[in-house]
């Protein structure tokens, strides 16, 4: 079982870095895609089946093939990409910096060594999963819901032109 | 597990691909001889007794073809696209339920490679990341028409995971289990959820075709607009892989749609018939092949009768009107099992 | 004014909207697929496997031409010219010559065709060159005249054409009643 964990995670981080690293926007994407998939792996190994299913349809199946569309539908053979302005450059650093500054700073205070507590092992199963959702967190749960709802709205919206008016 | 039981999941694993692989090799006779029968013709009848060599011919004719990668194109990928599409075919047939369980050597073993928990899902995410192998293979094309049966293929499949999700939600509701087996053993007796699930099992089979990409939804590659769509560049085995991986995906759809909604291997009552317990999931095991090729014969008999939709009509169909009926159905679902 | 039409069969577009029963799709899908299945899958095919099965030749089929010889094995063909001339795609060509004494066994009649050739490329196998000749010489048969890679080779010379002595093709097919009657014509010296 450690062994599996090791080679997925060692994938994750080598997929990781390949996001990153690509020079190629399509294949920045598709270690992404992979990535995601080891992170599935990693859920599995955590006995969090539905948790990792859900992972790859919602996040790997839909959301990266919008990603993967609208890549592909780019002129990726453009070399003149458009001069940044230096304040831009300077905000791109600061922001790096600051978001660097909070990593470290979450990361410094989790205890590295003992085993994280599990509440459970079959805590990812569907059912367990379930009855802690509607149960326990109902009301965070739903009210993400209609944040989601109001995000599409929204999104119709601005997609939505105008009829112009003569 | 113990060892034996790893063996005869091994050995169940590589007789399943082989049996799918025969099977998608021979759904490409029987679509070509199928056609010509709807259309007045004889279909391929050269190569052997009425023409039953014919795959293998074709095979070959696959293998011997010369290789092309156009020089723009993307290399890697190029070769990637056909074998994601393959891959993901092939992956899903792991959780299937094909048959009852077998006794041997005093020990049960159960016709199913891996009895998951959240088998449908297992399935829909596997079927959600089969649009990468056409989406990849027609970017990496470096072709106009490559690129847009892509971006279509990728779109229809987005946009038919959502009714077809909606529809199996209604179909665990009534059966409160998501593992394949369950949802089997459910059925028993004639108690097949298409009787309970009319409408999902039309909406799930509209999807299934669209999914598959097979007419009247094959907007991907219609030959008329787009040349040949998605696999226009593709040559030799890396075509074959296309079109191969196609009626691969038609029988595990097929598969799944008699587990789902057709009772799967169960034999309606068949334990009153004093058999064997052995026979008697061999015979499941028949009875659910026999589905299986039946509905493959639905999928090409629709073919051969549809007309393709137009792009438009095809979105609006998904959205308009599958979406719409598919929370129909579930909202029903669920005042039923809530009031009655 | 109504335009007036030339025939009644006209039809006239309507964009009617369609019933909800219509807007289904499933009845209208349901009847194509039985309409496939019902009306056609089990119809009886109108394909001729050809290579396995030949199909017959209508008994007045005209295929290539064949010069015939008599029965003591002497060409009929006395180079008249009557065929060239009703040819009416020009695609015989005749060439005549005088009989040589001691050649009796060989040509039947005193004028005989050095050569005679017919271009198959241009033959539109009317049979008019056989209705035409007074000697009984010409006639098609039920063969083919196969393709050939070249033009040239459509040229079919006697080589070609005229029948061998020992494998007389079978014209009885051609040698209609009126032919018939007027071989029993003694008034002609070539019948006697």
């Amino acid at each position: 079982m450690s062994l599996l964990f090791y080679i997925l995670a060692a994938l994750s981080v080598l997929t990781g870095l390949g996001v990153v690293l690509a020079r190629n926007p399509i294949n920045s994407v598709l270690s992404l895609i992979a990535c995601f998939l080891t992170i599935a792996g990693h859920y599995v190994l955590l006995n969090a089946q539905f948790l990792a299913v859900v992972h790859v349809i919602v996040y790997t199946g839909a959301i990266m093939v919008l990603f993967l569309f609208v890549i592909m539908l780019m002129d990726m053979n453009r070399a003149n990409e458009p001069h940044k302005k230096w304040t831009t450059k300077l905000a791109a650093t600061l922001s790096g910096c600051l978001l660097l500054l909070v990593l470290l700073a979450s990361t410094a205070k989790v205890m590295l060594g003992g085993p994280a507590p599990v509440l459970s092992p079959d805590m990812g199963l569907i059912k367990n999963l379930g009855m802690v959702l509607y149960r326990d967190y109902l009301y965070p749960f739903e009210t993400s819901a209609i944040l989601f709802l109001s995000a599409m709205v929204g999104a119709m919206v601005l997609g939505k032109h105008e009829p112009k008016k003569i | 597990m113990d060892f034996d039981t790893l063996i005869f999941k091994t050995i169940l694993l590589v007789v399943i691909f082989l049996i799918s692989l025969v099977v998608a090799m021979y759904a490409t006779y029987g679509e070509r001889k199928i056609a010509a029968f709807f259309q007045d013709r004889f279909g391929p009848n050269r190569a052997g007794p009425w023409g039953l060599l014919q795959p293998v011919a074709d095979g070959v004719k696959m293998f011997m073809k010369e290789e092309i990668i156009p020089v723009f194109a993307n290399k890697g990928l190029f070769i990637l696209g056909p074998s994601i599409a393959m891959f993901t075919a092939c992956m899903t047939s792991a959780v299937i339920p094909w048959g009852g369980s077998l006794e041997l050597f005093g020990k049960s073993y159960s016709l199913q490679v891996a009895d998951l928990n959240i088998g449908i899902l297992y399935i829909f995410a596997i079927v959600s990341l089969g649009v990468y192998g056409i989406m990849i293979g027609g970017w990496a094309s470096n072709n106009k028409f490559s690129l847009l049966g892509s971006v279509r293929a990728g779109s229809q499949m987005i946009s038919y995971e959502l009714a077809m999700g909606l529809a199996i939600v209604a179909l665990i509701m009534t059966n409160n289990t998501l593992s394949l087996n369950e949802i089997v053993v459910n059925q028993k007796n004639f108690h097949w959820n298409i009787f309970y699930q009319p409408l999902g099992f039309l909406i799930f089979l509209t999807t299934a075709l669209a999914e598959c990409n097979r007419a009247p939804f094959d907007l991907a590659e219609c030959e008329n607009e787009l040349i040949g769509g998605y696999h226009t560049e593709f040559s030799s085995m890396k075509l074959g892989f296309y079109l191969f991986s196609e009626y691969v995906n038609m029988f595990i759809s097929s598969a799944v749609i008699s587990t789902l909604y057709f009772g799967g291997y169960n034999i309606p009552f068949g334990e009153s018939f004093g058999l064997a317990p052995n026979l008697l999931t061999v015979l499941g095991t028949v009875f659910l092949f026999a589905k299986i090729i039946f509905f493959i014969f639905v999928f090409m008999w629709i073919r051969w009768t549809l007309p393709r939709f137009r792009y438009d009509q095809l979105m609006r169909l998904g959205w308009q009107w599958l979406v719409p009926l598919a929370i129909l159905n579930m909202i029903i679902t669920g005042a039923v099992i809530v009031f009655a | 004014m109504a335009m007036q039409t030339l025939t009644n069969r006209s039809k006239v577009v309507s964009n009617k909207k369609m019933t909800l029963w219509e807007k289904i799709y499933l009845p209208a899908i349901v009847k194509g697929l039985s309409i496939t299945f019902f009306g056609h899958f089990f119809k009886r095919k109108v394909t001729f496997s050809y290579p396995d099965k030949q199909r017959e030749f209508s008994p007045v089929y005209r295929g290539r031409h064949v010069l015939k010889r008599d029965d003591q094995g002497r060409e009929r063909c006395t180079a008249c010219g009557l065929c060239a001339l009703a040819c009416p795609a020009e695609a015989i060509t005749i060439v005549a010559a005088e009989r040589k004494p001691g050649e009796e066994n060989l040509y039947r009649e005193e004028k005989y065709a050095a050569t005679y050739e017919i271009n198959m490329l241009r033959c539109i196998f009317c049979g008019l060159c056989e209705e035409v000749c007074p000697k009984e010489a010409i006639f098609l048969t039920d063969q083919i005249v196969h393709s050939e890679y070249e033009r040239p080779t459509f040229i079919y010379g006697k080589d070609k054409l005229v029948e061998s002595v020992d494998n007389p093709v079978d014209v009885s097919k051609r040698q209609t009643k009126s032919v018939l009657e007027f071989k029993k014509n003694t008034g002609f010296a070539h019948n006697r």
